[in-house]
Protein backbone atom coordinates (compact mmCIF):
# COMPACT_ATOMS: atom_id res chain seq x y z
CA UNK A 1 0.00 0.00 0.00
CA UNK A 2 1.00 3.40 -0.74
CA UNK A 3 1.48 6.72 1.80
CA UNK A 4 -0.30 6.57 5.03
CA UNK A 5 -1.56 10.04 6.76
CA UNK A 6 0.36 9.66 10.44
CA UNK A 7 -2.92 9.64 12.94
CA UNK A 8 -5.30 9.64 10.71
CA UNK A 9 -8.62 7.20 12.04
CA UNK A 10 -11.58 8.74 9.87
CA UNK A 11 -15.01 8.19 10.74
CA UNK A 12 -15.78 6.01 13.33
CA UNK A 13 -16.52 2.95 11.69
CA UNK A 14 -16.43 -0.98 12.62
CA UNK A 15 -15.45 -3.67 10.68
CA UNK A 16 -18.02 -6.08 12.56
CA UNK A 17 -16.90 -9.74 12.66
CA UNK A 18 -20.93 -10.06 13.82
CA UNK A 19 -22.54 -12.32 11.09
CA UNK A 20 -25.56 -9.91 11.10
CA UNK A 21 -23.35 -7.98 9.00
CA UNK A 22 -22.37 -8.50 5.31
CA UNK A 23 -18.38 -8.90 4.10
CA UNK A 24 -16.74 -5.51 3.46
CA UNK A 25 -19.01 -3.10 5.57
CA UNK A 26 -18.68 -0.79 8.64
CA UNK A 27 -21.18 -0.29 11.19
CA UNK A 28 -22.15 3.53 11.64
CA UNK A 29 -24.60 5.18 13.81
CA UNK A 30 -25.70 8.33 11.78
CA UNK A 31 -27.85 8.32 8.81
CA UNK A 32 -26.27 10.65 5.85
CA UNK A 33 -28.10 12.27 3.66
CA UNK A 34 -27.36 11.11 -0.33
CA UNK A 35 -28.59 12.41 -2.89
CA UNK A 36 -28.86 12.25 -6.78
CA UNK A 37 -30.55 15.44 -7.62
CA UNK A 38 -32.67 17.99 -5.79
CA UNK A 39 -35.55 16.80 -3.29
CA UNK A 40 -38.94 16.60 -4.99
CA UNK A 41 -41.62 18.36 -3.25
CA UNK A 42 -44.62 16.66 -4.74
CA UNK A 43 -47.69 17.98 -2.56
CA UNK A 44 -49.73 15.33 -0.90
CA UNK A 45 -52.98 16.07 -3.15
CA UNK A 46 -51.00 14.92 -6.06
CA UNK A 47 -49.28 11.96 -4.79
CA UNK A 48 -50.23 8.27 -6.42
CA UNK A 49 -49.14 4.64 -5.84
CA UNK A 50 -49.23 2.81 -8.59
CA UNK A 51 -48.50 -0.63 -9.97
CA UNK A 52 -48.58 -0.94 -13.79
CA UNK A 53 -46.94 -3.09 -16.23
CA UNK A 54 -47.40 -6.61 -17.15
CA UNK A 55 -50.85 -6.64 -15.00
CA UNK A 56 -54.23 -7.22 -16.41
CA UNK A 57 -55.18 -4.04 -14.51
CA UNK A 58 -53.02 -1.34 -13.12
CA UNK A 59 -53.98 0.11 -9.86
CA UNK A 60 -53.81 3.36 -8.08
CA UNK A 61 -53.92 4.47 -4.87
CA UNK A 62 -54.06 8.51 -3.66
CA UNK A 63 -51.97 9.51 -0.42
CA UNK A 64 -55.56 8.92 1.09
CA UNK A 65 -56.39 5.42 0.33
CA UNK A 66 -52.30 4.31 0.74
CA UNK A 67 -52.84 5.29 4.64
CA UNK A 68 -55.74 3.01 5.10
CA UNK A 69 -54.19 -0.24 3.80
CA UNK A 70 -52.95 -2.44 6.35
CA UNK A 71 -48.96 -1.87 7.84
CA UNK A 72 -46.42 -3.20 9.59
CA UNK A 73 -43.67 -1.58 12.29
CA UNK A 74 -40.56 -3.31 11.99
CA UNK A 75 -36.89 -2.98 12.76
CA UNK A 76 -34.22 -4.05 9.55
CA UNK A 77 -30.82 -3.78 9.35
CA UNK A 78 -29.29 -1.52 6.22
CA UNK A 79 -26.27 -1.54 4.07
CA UNK A 80 -25.02 1.00 1.76
CA UNK A 81 -22.98 -0.42 -1.18
CA UNK A 82 -20.57 2.06 -0.12
CA UNK A 83 -20.10 0.18 2.96
CA UNK A 84 -21.90 1.68 5.87
CA UNK A 85 -24.21 0.01 7.25
CA UNK A 86 -26.84 1.28 10.05
CA UNK A 87 -28.39 -1.42 12.37
CA UNK A 88 -31.57 -1.75 14.12
CA UNK A 89 -33.20 1.07 11.96
CA UNK A 90 -37.43 1.16 12.88
CA UNK A 91 -39.52 1.80 9.62
CA UNK A 92 -43.39 2.09 8.93
CA UNK A 93 -44.98 1.12 5.84
CA UNK A 94 -47.21 -1.13 3.37
CA UNK A 95 -45.66 -4.55 2.34
CA UNK A 96 -45.53 -4.82 -1.54
CA UNK A 97 -46.98 -8.36 -1.19
CA UNK A 98 -49.86 -5.88 -0.30
CA UNK A 99 -49.34 -4.05 -2.95
CA UNK A 100 -49.23 -7.19 -5.41
CA UNK A 101 -51.94 -8.96 -3.64
CA UNK A 102 -54.32 -10.92 -6.87
CA UNK A 103 -52.04 -9.36 -9.26
CA UNK A 104 -51.16 -11.95 -11.90
CA UNK A 105 -48.22 -11.38 -14.14
CA UNK A 106 -45.68 -13.99 -15.79
CA UNK A 107 -43.35 -10.63 -15.09
CA UNK A 108 -40.04 -11.37 -13.60
CA UNK A 109 -38.54 -7.97 -13.16
CA UNK A 110 -40.16 -4.48 -11.65
CA UNK A 111 -38.66 -1.29 -12.64
CA UNK A 112 -39.67 1.50 -9.10
CA UNK A 113 -39.91 4.85 -10.34
CA UNK A 114 -39.95 7.71 -8.39
CA UNK A 115 -40.07 11.91 -8.84
CA UNK A 116 -37.09 13.61 -9.56
CA UNK A 117 -36.28 11.04 -12.40
CA UNK A 118 -34.92 8.07 -10.42
CA UNK A 119 -35.50 4.41 -10.83
CA UNK A 120 -33.80 1.24 -9.77
CA UNK A 121 -34.74 -2.67 -11.15
CA UNK A 122 -35.01 -5.44 -9.39
CA UNK A 123 -35.82 -9.10 -10.03
CA UNK A 124 -39.97 -9.69 -8.48
CA UNK A 125 -38.84 -12.20 -6.71
CA UNK A 126 -36.72 -9.54 -4.41
CA UNK A 127 -40.10 -7.89 -3.49
CA UNK A 128 -42.49 -10.36 -2.45
CA UNK A 129 -42.52 -12.78 0.65
CA UNK A 130 -42.12 -10.55 2.84
CA UNK A 131 -38.68 -8.72 1.66
CA UNK A 132 -40.05 -5.62 0.51
CA UNK A 133 -42.33 -2.31 1.73
CA UNK A 134 -43.12 1.08 0.70
CA UNK A 135 -42.34 2.76 4.11
CA UNK A 136 -43.46 6.56 4.87
CA UNK A 137 -42.14 6.30 8.47
CA UNK A 138 -38.57 6.29 9.70
CA UNK A 139 -38.01 6.30 13.73
CA UNK A 140 -41.56 6.81 14.52
CA UNK A 141 -41.73 9.90 12.43
CA UNK A 142 -43.60 11.01 9.04
CA UNK A 143 -40.78 9.77 6.63
CA UNK A 144 -38.25 13.55 5.94
CA UNK A 145 -38.33 14.74 2.10
CA UNK A 146 -34.41 14.69 2.42
CA UNK A 147 -34.77 11.00 3.47
CA UNK A 148 -37.26 9.50 0.54
CA UNK A 149 -40.61 10.99 1.83
CA UNK A 150 -43.54 11.25 1.78
CA UNK A 151 -43.06 7.40 1.05
CA UNK A 152 -39.83 5.74 -0.42
CA UNK A 153 -38.98 1.41 -1.54
CA UNK A 154 -37.81 -0.47 1.28
CA UNK A 155 -35.48 -3.64 0.42
CA UNK A 156 -33.12 -4.38 3.21
CA UNK A 157 -31.90 -7.36 1.86
CA UNK A 158 -30.30 -5.91 -1.11
CA UNK A 159 -27.42 -2.46 -1.26
CA UNK A 160 -29.63 0.13 -0.18
CA UNK A 161 -29.64 1.94 -3.56
CA UNK A 162 -32.59 0.14 -4.39
CA UNK A 163 -34.30 1.00 -1.65
CA UNK A 164 -35.14 3.71 -4.11
CA UNK A 165 -37.05 7.22 -2.78
CA UNK A 166 -39.50 9.09 -3.27
CA UNK A 167 -41.02 6.53 -5.15
CA UNK A 168 -44.42 6.47 -7.22
CA UNK A 169 -44.78 3.43 -8.60
CA UNK A 170 -43.64 -0.27 -9.55
CA UNK A 171 -44.12 -1.42 -13.40
CA UNK A 172 -44.03 -5.70 -13.80
CA UNK A 173 -41.59 -6.27 -16.65
CA UNK A 174 -40.04 -9.39 -18.20
CA UNK A 175 -36.61 -7.63 -19.20
CA UNK A 176 -34.53 -6.50 -16.81
CA UNK A 177 -34.10 -3.28 -17.73
CA UNK A 178 -31.08 -1.26 -15.76
CA UNK A 179 -32.56 1.65 -13.75
CA UNK A 180 -30.21 4.66 -12.33
CA UNK A 181 -27.24 3.28 -10.42
CA UNK A 182 -27.31 0.24 -12.61
CA UNK A 183 -26.19 1.81 -15.73
CA UNK A 184 -23.83 3.87 -14.30
CA UNK A 185 -21.75 0.37 -13.61
CA UNK A 186 -23.75 -0.88 -10.47
CA UNK A 187 -24.97 -4.37 -10.42
CA UNK A 188 -27.93 -5.35 -11.90
CA UNK A 189 -29.07 -7.31 -8.38
CA UNK A 190 -27.28 -5.95 -5.54
CA UNK A 191 -27.19 -8.57 -2.84
CA UNK A 192 -24.58 -7.51 0.07
CA UNK A 193 -23.88 -11.01 1.50
CA UNK A 194 -22.15 -11.71 -2.26
CA UNK A 195 -20.80 -8.15 -2.18
CA UNK A 196 -22.79 -7.66 -5.70
CA UNK A 197 -21.66 -3.99 -5.58
CA UNK A 198 -20.27 -3.22 -9.51
CA UNK A 199 -21.13 -4.76 -13.00
CA UNK A 200 -18.96 -7.81 -13.14
CA UNK A 201 -19.12 -8.85 -9.77
CA UNK B 1 3.17 25.97 -16.37
CA UNK B 2 1.18 28.24 -14.72
CA UNK B 3 -1.88 28.97 -16.10
CA UNK B 4 -1.98 26.24 -18.82
CA UNK B 5 -5.54 25.06 -19.06
CA UNK B 6 -4.13 21.40 -20.27
CA UNK B 7 -3.03 19.83 -17.04
CA UNK B 8 -1.86 16.83 -18.05
CA UNK B 9 -2.59 13.81 -15.92
CA UNK B 10 -3.10 14.82 -11.99
CA UNK B 11 -1.20 12.66 -10.20
CA UNK B 12 -1.01 12.31 -6.36
CA UNK B 13 1.74 14.08 -5.13
CA UNK B 14 3.39 14.67 -1.07
CA UNK B 15 4.07 17.67 0.30
CA UNK B 16 5.06 18.10 3.98
CA UNK B 17 4.15 20.50 6.36
CA UNK B 18 6.69 23.27 7.52
CA UNK B 19 3.99 25.28 9.51
CA UNK B 20 0.78 25.73 10.84
CA UNK B 21 -0.88 29.34 11.65
CA UNK B 22 -4.09 29.71 13.52
CA UNK B 23 -6.44 32.25 11.73
CA UNK B 24 -9.36 31.75 14.34
CA UNK B 25 -10.48 29.36 16.93
CA UNK B 26 -11.29 27.07 14.24
CA UNK B 27 -9.22 27.64 11.62
CA UNK B 28 -6.01 27.19 10.36
CA UNK B 29 -3.40 27.42 7.76
CA UNK B 30 -1.09 24.30 6.89
CA UNK B 31 2.19 25.55 4.88
CA UNK B 32 3.40 23.29 2.63
CA UNK B 33 6.71 22.76 0.77
CA UNK B 34 5.52 20.98 -2.64
CA UNK B 35 8.44 19.49 -4.37
CA UNK B 36 8.29 20.30 -8.19
CA UNK B 37 4.97 22.67 -7.99
CA UNK B 38 4.96 24.07 -10.88
CA UNK B 39 2.66 27.13 -9.81
CA UNK B 40 -1.17 27.92 -9.84
CA UNK B 41 -3.55 30.74 -10.85
CA UNK B 42 -5.64 32.38 -7.64
CA UNK B 43 -9.29 30.86 -7.23
CA UNK B 44 -7.98 27.23 -8.01
CA UNK B 45 -8.08 24.23 -5.47
CA UNK B 46 -6.21 20.82 -4.30
CA UNK B 47 -7.68 17.34 -3.90
CA UNK B 48 -6.27 16.30 -0.38
CA UNK B 49 -6.12 12.72 0.29
CA UNK B 50 -5.99 10.89 4.07
CA UNK B 51 -5.65 7.45 4.17
CA UNK B 52 -5.53 5.28 7.45
CA UNK B 53 -3.56 1.99 8.36
CA UNK B 54 -6.30 -0.17 7.36
CA UNK B 55 -6.90 1.70 4.10
CA UNK B 56 -9.48 3.66 4.23
CA UNK B 57 -9.77 6.78 2.64
CA UNK B 58 -10.99 10.71 2.85
CA UNK B 59 -10.61 13.02 0.25
CA UNK B 60 -12.21 16.57 0.53
CA UNK B 61 -11.02 20.05 -1.61
CA UNK B 62 -9.64 22.93 -0.42
CA UNK B 63 -8.73 26.12 -2.00
CA UNK B 64 -5.18 27.31 -2.15
CA UNK B 65 -4.69 30.48 -0.38
CA UNK B 66 -1.72 31.56 -0.88
CA UNK B 67 -0.49 33.54 -3.82
CA UNK B 68 1.30 32.24 -7.21
CA UNK B 69 4.27 34.49 -5.93
CA UNK B 70 5.15 32.55 -3.22
CA UNK B 71 6.77 29.11 -2.88
CA UNK B 72 5.32 27.52 -0.34
CA UNK B 73 1.52 26.49 -1.16
CA UNK B 74 -1.02 27.68 2.14
CA UNK B 75 -4.08 25.70 2.73
CA UNK B 76 -6.69 27.29 5.07
CA UNK B 77 -8.80 24.85 6.38
CA UNK B 78 -12.08 25.29 8.32
CA UNK B 79 -12.94 22.93 11.29
CA UNK B 80 -16.51 21.40 10.77
CA UNK B 81 -18.42 19.54 13.65
CA UNK B 82 -17.98 15.89 13.00
CA UNK B 83 -15.68 16.48 9.70
CA UNK B 84 -13.47 13.64 9.91
CA UNK B 85 -10.50 14.94 7.29
CA UNK B 86 -10.94 18.64 8.41
CA UNK B 87 -10.58 17.19 12.21
CA UNK B 88 -7.70 15.77 11.32
CA UNK B 89 -6.27 18.66 9.26
CA UNK B 90 -7.13 21.46 12.16
CA UNK B 91 -6.19 19.24 15.39
CA UNK B 92 -3.71 16.20 14.58
CA UNK B 93 -1.78 17.08 12.06
CA UNK B 94 1.66 18.58 12.76
CA UNK B 95 4.73 19.96 10.81
CA UNK B 96 7.32 17.67 9.53
CA UNK B 97 3.75 15.25 8.77
CA UNK B 98 3.50 15.04 4.81
CA UNK B 99 0.15 15.46 3.23
CA UNK B 100 -1.45 13.39 -0.07
CA UNK B 101 -2.70 16.35 -2.57
CA UNK B 102 -2.95 16.72 -6.05
CA UNK B 103 -3.51 19.95 -7.98
CA UNK B 104 -3.56 22.82 -8.64
CA UNK B 105 -7.29 21.80 -10.36
CA UNK B 106 -9.66 24.18 -11.98
CA UNK B 107 -9.81 27.20 -14.58
CA UNK B 108 -13.31 28.48 -14.31
CA UNK B 109 -13.34 30.04 -10.63
CA UNK B 110 -9.96 31.74 -11.16
CA UNK B 111 -8.79 35.81 -11.49
CA UNK B 112 -5.59 37.07 -12.78
CA UNK B 113 -4.15 39.61 -12.90
CA UNK B 114 -3.71 40.95 -15.89
CA UNK B 115 -7.36 41.47 -15.70
CA UNK B 116 -8.16 45.19 -15.86
CA UNK B 117 -12.47 44.75 -14.91
CA UNK B 118 -13.54 45.55 -11.12
CA UNK B 119 -13.47 42.81 -9.49
CA UNK B 120 -16.29 41.82 -7.03
CA UNK B 121 -15.76 39.34 -4.10
CA UNK B 122 -18.03 37.71 -2.07
CA UNK B 123 -17.51 35.40 0.62
CA UNK B 124 -19.42 33.27 3.46
CA UNK B 125 -17.33 31.60 6.12
CA UNK B 126 -14.81 29.72 5.04
CA UNK B 127 -15.64 30.90 1.43
CA UNK B 128 -13.03 33.62 1.80
CA UNK B 129 -10.15 31.74 1.34
CA UNK B 130 -10.10 31.50 -2.92
CA UNK B 131 -11.01 35.45 -2.98
CA UNK B 132 -8.07 35.90 -0.21
CA UNK B 133 -5.38 34.25 -2.69
CA UNK B 134 -7.06 36.62 -5.28
CA UNK B 135 -6.52 39.23 -3.41
CA UNK B 136 -2.80 38.89 -2.19
CA UNK B 137 -1.94 38.10 -6.07
CA UNK B 138 -3.50 41.05 -6.64
CA UNK B 139 -1.17 42.89 -4.12
CA UNK B 140 1.71 40.80 -5.48
CA UNK B 141 1.93 42.30 -8.89
CA UNK B 142 0.38 45.69 -7.54
CA UNK B 143 -2.56 45.74 -10.02
CA UNK B 144 -4.79 48.41 -10.85
CA UNK B 145 -7.84 46.84 -11.04
CA UNK B 146 -10.02 47.77 -8.29
CA UNK B 147 -11.45 45.50 -5.91
CA UNK B 148 -14.19 45.21 -3.69
CA UNK B 149 -15.10 42.11 -0.60
CA UNK B 150 -18.05 42.15 1.10
CA UNK B 151 -17.37 38.98 3.42
CA UNK B 152 -19.84 37.18 5.66
CA UNK B 153 -19.28 35.51 8.95
CA UNK B 154 -21.01 34.26 11.82
CA UNK B 155 -19.64 36.28 14.45
CA UNK B 156 -16.57 38.71 14.50
CA UNK B 157 -13.55 36.59 15.77
CA UNK B 158 -14.54 34.02 12.97
CA UNK B 159 -13.05 36.63 10.56
CA UNK B 160 -10.18 34.62 8.77
CA UNK B 161 -7.19 36.53 7.92
CA UNK B 162 -8.97 40.01 9.42
CA UNK B 163 -5.87 41.69 10.25
CA UNK B 164 -4.47 41.33 6.98
CA UNK B 165 -7.66 42.20 5.60
CA UNK B 166 -7.64 45.72 7.62
CA UNK B 167 -4.15 46.12 6.43
CA UNK B 168 -4.79 45.55 2.70
CA UNK B 169 -8.11 48.29 2.85
CA UNK B 170 -5.86 50.68 4.86
CA UNK B 171 -2.93 51.02 2.44
CA UNK B 172 -4.88 50.32 -0.73
CA UNK B 173 -7.40 52.71 -1.93
CA UNK B 174 -8.25 50.54 -4.57
CA UNK B 175 -9.72 47.63 -2.31
CA UNK B 176 -12.29 48.32 -0.28
CA UNK B 177 -13.57 45.89 2.65
CA UNK B 178 -17.29 45.08 3.36
CA UNK B 179 -17.84 42.96 6.30
CA UNK B 180 -21.54 41.71 7.82
CA UNK B 181 -21.80 39.61 10.72
CA UNK B 182 -24.90 37.00 10.90
CA UNK B 183 -24.34 36.31 14.78
CA UNK B 184 -24.07 38.16 17.68
CA UNK B 185 -22.24 41.61 16.81
CA UNK B 186 -19.09 42.74 19.16
CA UNK B 187 -19.84 46.02 20.67
CA UNK B 188 -18.46 49.07 18.50
CA UNK B 189 -19.19 47.19 15.58
CA UNK B 190 -19.28 49.47 12.56
CA UNK B 191 -20.24 46.45 9.85
CA UNK B 192 -23.59 45.04 9.03
CA UNK B 193 -25.13 42.79 11.31
CA UNK B 194 -27.34 40.80 9.43
CA UNK B 195 -27.33 37.88 5.78
CA UNK B 196 -26.41 39.06 2.79
CA UNK B 197 -29.03 40.44 0.82
CA UNK B 198 -29.94 42.22 -2.58
CA UNK B 199 -30.23 45.75 -0.94
CA UNK B 200 -27.05 45.49 0.77
CA UNK B 201 -25.36 44.09 -2.15
CA UNK B 202 -26.94 47.06 -4.20
CA UNK B 203 -25.30 49.54 -1.44
CA UNK B 204 -21.66 47.54 -1.22
CA UNK B 205 -21.36 45.71 -4.46
CA UNK B 206 -19.73 47.22 -7.73
CA UNK B 207 -22.88 48.21 -10.28
CA UNK B 208 -23.76 46.76 -13.30
CA UNK B 209 -22.86 49.73 -14.97
CA UNK B 210 -18.77 48.98 -13.81
CA UNK B 211 -19.11 46.05 -15.25
CA UNK B 212 -17.25 43.90 -12.82
CA UNK B 213 -16.56 40.59 -12.43
CA UNK B 214 -17.96 38.70 -9.71
CA UNK B 215 -16.59 35.99 -7.62
CA UNK B 216 -19.31 34.30 -5.18
CA UNK B 217 -17.92 31.70 -2.50
CA UNK B 218 -19.00 30.10 0.53
CA UNK B 219 -21.93 28.25 1.56
CA UNK B 220 -24.73 26.83 -1.46
CA UNK B 221 -27.57 28.62 0.25
CA UNK B 222 -25.24 32.01 0.05
CA UNK B 223 -23.98 31.65 -3.26
CA UNK B 224 -27.44 31.14 -4.69
CA UNK B 225 -28.62 33.64 -3.10
CA UNK B 226 -26.42 36.54 -3.83
CA UNK B 227 -25.86 35.05 -7.56
CA UNK B 228 -29.57 35.38 -7.71
CA UNK B 229 -29.60 38.85 -6.46
CA UNK B 230 -26.52 39.87 -8.75
CA UNK B 231 -28.79 38.75 -11.60
CA UNK B 232 -31.93 40.87 -10.07
CA UNK B 233 -29.38 43.64 -10.04
CA UNK B 234 -28.77 43.20 -13.65
CA UNK B 235 -25.32 41.83 -13.50
CA UNK B 236 -24.89 40.48 -16.66
CA UNK B 237 -24.85 36.68 -15.73
CA UNK B 238 -21.33 36.02 -17.55
CA UNK B 239 -19.55 37.90 -15.11
CA UNK B 240 -20.99 36.06 -12.10
CA UNK B 241 -18.91 32.80 -11.17
CA UNK B 242 -19.47 31.17 -8.51
CA UNK B 243 -18.30 28.41 -6.47
CA UNK B 244 -20.19 26.37 -3.55
CA UNK B 245 -18.78 24.47 -0.71
CA UNK B 246 -21.50 23.19 0.39
CA UNK B 247 -23.35 23.27 4.02
CA UNK B 248 -21.20 24.24 6.97
CA UNK B 249 -21.20 22.21 9.50
CA UNK B 250 -21.46 18.07 9.35
CA UNK B 251 -19.28 17.14 6.39
CA UNK C 1 -31.47 18.68 12.09
CA UNK C 2 -31.83 17.65 8.53
CA UNK C 3 -29.64 19.50 6.09
CA UNK C 4 -31.78 19.29 3.04
CA UNK C 5 -30.45 17.59 -0.06
CA UNK C 6 -30.23 21.46 -1.74
CA UNK C 7 -27.69 22.39 0.70
CA UNK C 8 -25.98 19.78 0.02
CA UNK C 9 -25.51 20.55 -3.90
CA UNK C 10 -22.30 21.44 -4.96
CA UNK C 11 -21.02 22.23 -8.54
CA UNK C 12 -18.65 21.46 -11.15
CA UNK C 13 -15.55 23.24 -9.81
CA UNK C 14 -15.62 19.93 -7.14
CA UNK C 15 -15.41 17.75 -10.14
CA UNK C 16 -12.56 18.43 -12.00
CA UNK C 17 -10.19 16.33 -9.75
CA UNK C 18 -12.00 13.22 -10.47
CA UNK C 19 -12.59 14.45 -14.03
CA UNK C 20 -8.87 14.92 -14.40
CA UNK C 21 -8.06 11.16 -14.40
CA UNK C 22 -10.04 10.78 -17.25
CA UNK C 23 -9.54 14.16 -19.24
CA UNK C 24 -6.20 16.22 -19.78
CA UNK C 25 -7.72 19.66 -20.06
CA UNK C 26 -9.44 21.01 -17.40
CA UNK C 27 -12.76 20.30 -16.90
CA UNK C 28 -14.33 23.38 -14.81
CA UNK C 29 -13.69 25.80 -17.78
CA UNK C 30 -14.89 23.68 -20.20
CA UNK C 31 -18.56 24.67 -22.12
CA UNK C 32 -20.53 21.84 -22.24
CA UNK C 33 -24.51 21.40 -23.67
CA UNK C 34 -27.26 20.29 -21.85
CA UNK C 35 -28.81 17.82 -24.40
CA UNK C 36 -32.46 18.55 -22.42
CA UNK C 37 -32.68 22.09 -22.49
CA UNK C 38 -29.69 23.23 -25.14
CA UNK C 39 -28.33 25.45 -22.61
CA UNK C 40 -24.56 26.17 -22.78
CA UNK C 41 -22.45 27.04 -19.34
CA UNK C 42 -19.14 26.27 -18.12
CA UNK C 43 -19.05 22.60 -16.21
CA UNK C 44 -17.61 24.30 -13.03
CA UNK C 45 -21.27 26.44 -12.86
CA UNK C 46 -23.44 23.71 -13.33
CA UNK C 47 -25.04 21.62 -10.26
CA UNK C 48 -22.90 18.62 -8.70
CA UNK C 49 -24.64 16.05 -6.14
CA UNK C 50 -22.20 14.38 -4.33
CA UNK C 51 -20.84 13.18 -1.00
CA UNK C 52 -18.28 10.53 0.12
CA UNK C 53 -20.76 7.58 0.81
CA UNK C 54 -23.18 8.57 -2.10
CA UNK C 55 -22.49 5.62 -4.46
CA UNK C 56 -21.52 8.15 -7.55
CA UNK C 57 -21.19 12.29 -8.24
CA UNK C 58 -24.42 13.27 -10.26
CA UNK C 59 -23.65 16.50 -12.66
CA UNK C 60 -27.05 18.29 -13.40
CA UNK C 61 -27.97 21.23 -15.75
CA UNK C 62 -28.07 24.45 -13.48
CA UNK C 63 -30.98 25.49 -15.66
CA UNK C 64 -33.31 22.71 -16.27
CA UNK C 65 -32.46 19.79 -13.65
CA UNK C 66 -31.54 17.38 -16.63
CA UNK C 67 -28.32 14.94 -15.76
CA UNK C 68 -25.31 15.71 -17.84
CA UNK C 69 -23.32 13.39 -16.47
CA UNK C 70 -22.19 10.18 -13.78
CA UNK C 71 -19.22 9.87 -12.19
CA UNK C 72 -18.73 6.58 -9.90
CA UNK C 73 -14.94 5.25 -8.61
CA UNK C 74 -15.48 1.71 -9.85
CA UNK C 75 -13.03 -0.18 -8.12
CA UNK C 76 -11.57 -0.73 -11.72
CA UNK C 77 -11.26 2.62 -12.85
CA UNK C 78 -12.70 5.54 -12.23
CA UNK C 79 -16.04 5.49 -14.64
CA UNK C 80 -17.99 8.11 -16.47
CA UNK C 81 -21.30 8.51 -18.05
CA UNK C 82 -22.33 11.43 -20.30
CA UNK C 83 -25.13 10.92 -21.71
CA UNK C 84 -27.50 14.10 -20.77
CA UNK C 85 -24.53 16.10 -22.53
CA UNK C 86 -23.97 17.05 -26.44
CA UNK C 87 -21.23 17.98 -26.41
CA UNK C 88 -17.95 19.40 -24.40
CA UNK C 89 -15.82 22.17 -26.26
CA UNK C 90 -12.05 22.68 -24.19
CA UNK C 91 -10.34 25.66 -24.16
CA UNK C 92 -10.23 28.59 -21.62
CA UNK C 93 -13.81 29.80 -20.97
CA UNK C 94 -12.68 33.11 -20.30
CA UNK C 95 -12.21 33.14 -24.11
CA UNK C 96 -14.77 30.96 -25.18
CA UNK C 97 -17.33 33.30 -24.23
CA UNK C 98 -15.38 36.34 -22.52
CA UNK C 99 -17.88 38.04 -20.46
CA UNK C 100 -19.29 41.06 -21.55
CA UNK C 101 -17.56 43.05 -18.66
CA UNK C 102 -14.20 41.78 -19.79
CA UNK C 103 -14.52 43.16 -23.46
CA UNK C 104 -15.72 46.43 -22.47
CA UNK C 105 -12.84 46.97 -19.92
CA UNK C 106 -10.35 45.69 -22.18
CA UNK C 107 -11.27 48.36 -24.98
CA UNK C 108 -11.75 50.91 -22.68
CA UNK C 109 -8.14 50.54 -21.21
CA UNK C 110 -6.72 51.20 -25.07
Amino acid sequence: MGFISRGFRGRRREESGDARVPPGQYVTDDFPVLSAGPTPHTPLAEWTFSVTGEVPESRSWTWGEFLTLPSEHFTVDIHCVTKWSKLATVWEGVSVDTLLEGVESEAAYVVAYCDGDYTTNLPIEDLVDGKAWVVYAYDDQPLEPEHGGPARLLVPHLYFWKSAKWVRGLELRSENEPGFWETNGYHMRGDPWQEQRYWGD
Amino acid sequence: MAGTALLGRLSWRLGTVVALRDETSRVRTIVLDMPGWLGHQPGQHVDVRLTAEDGYRAERSYSIASPPEQDEVELTVEYLEDGEVSSYLVGELREGDQLELRGPIGGYFVWTADRPAPLQLIAGGSGVVPLMCMLRHRAAVGSLAPARLLYSAKTHDQIIYADELERLATADDGFELFETVTGITPPGWTGYSRRIDQQMLATVAWPAAARPTSFVCGPTSLVESVATSLLALDHDPASIKTERFGPTGGA
Amino acid sequence: MAMSDDELRLDGNALAGDLGEIFAADMTGVSCRCAHCGRIDAMGSQHLYRSPRAPGAVLRCAACGGLLLVFVRHPGGPLLSLWGLDWVQVGSYRTQGQSEAESHAEREQR
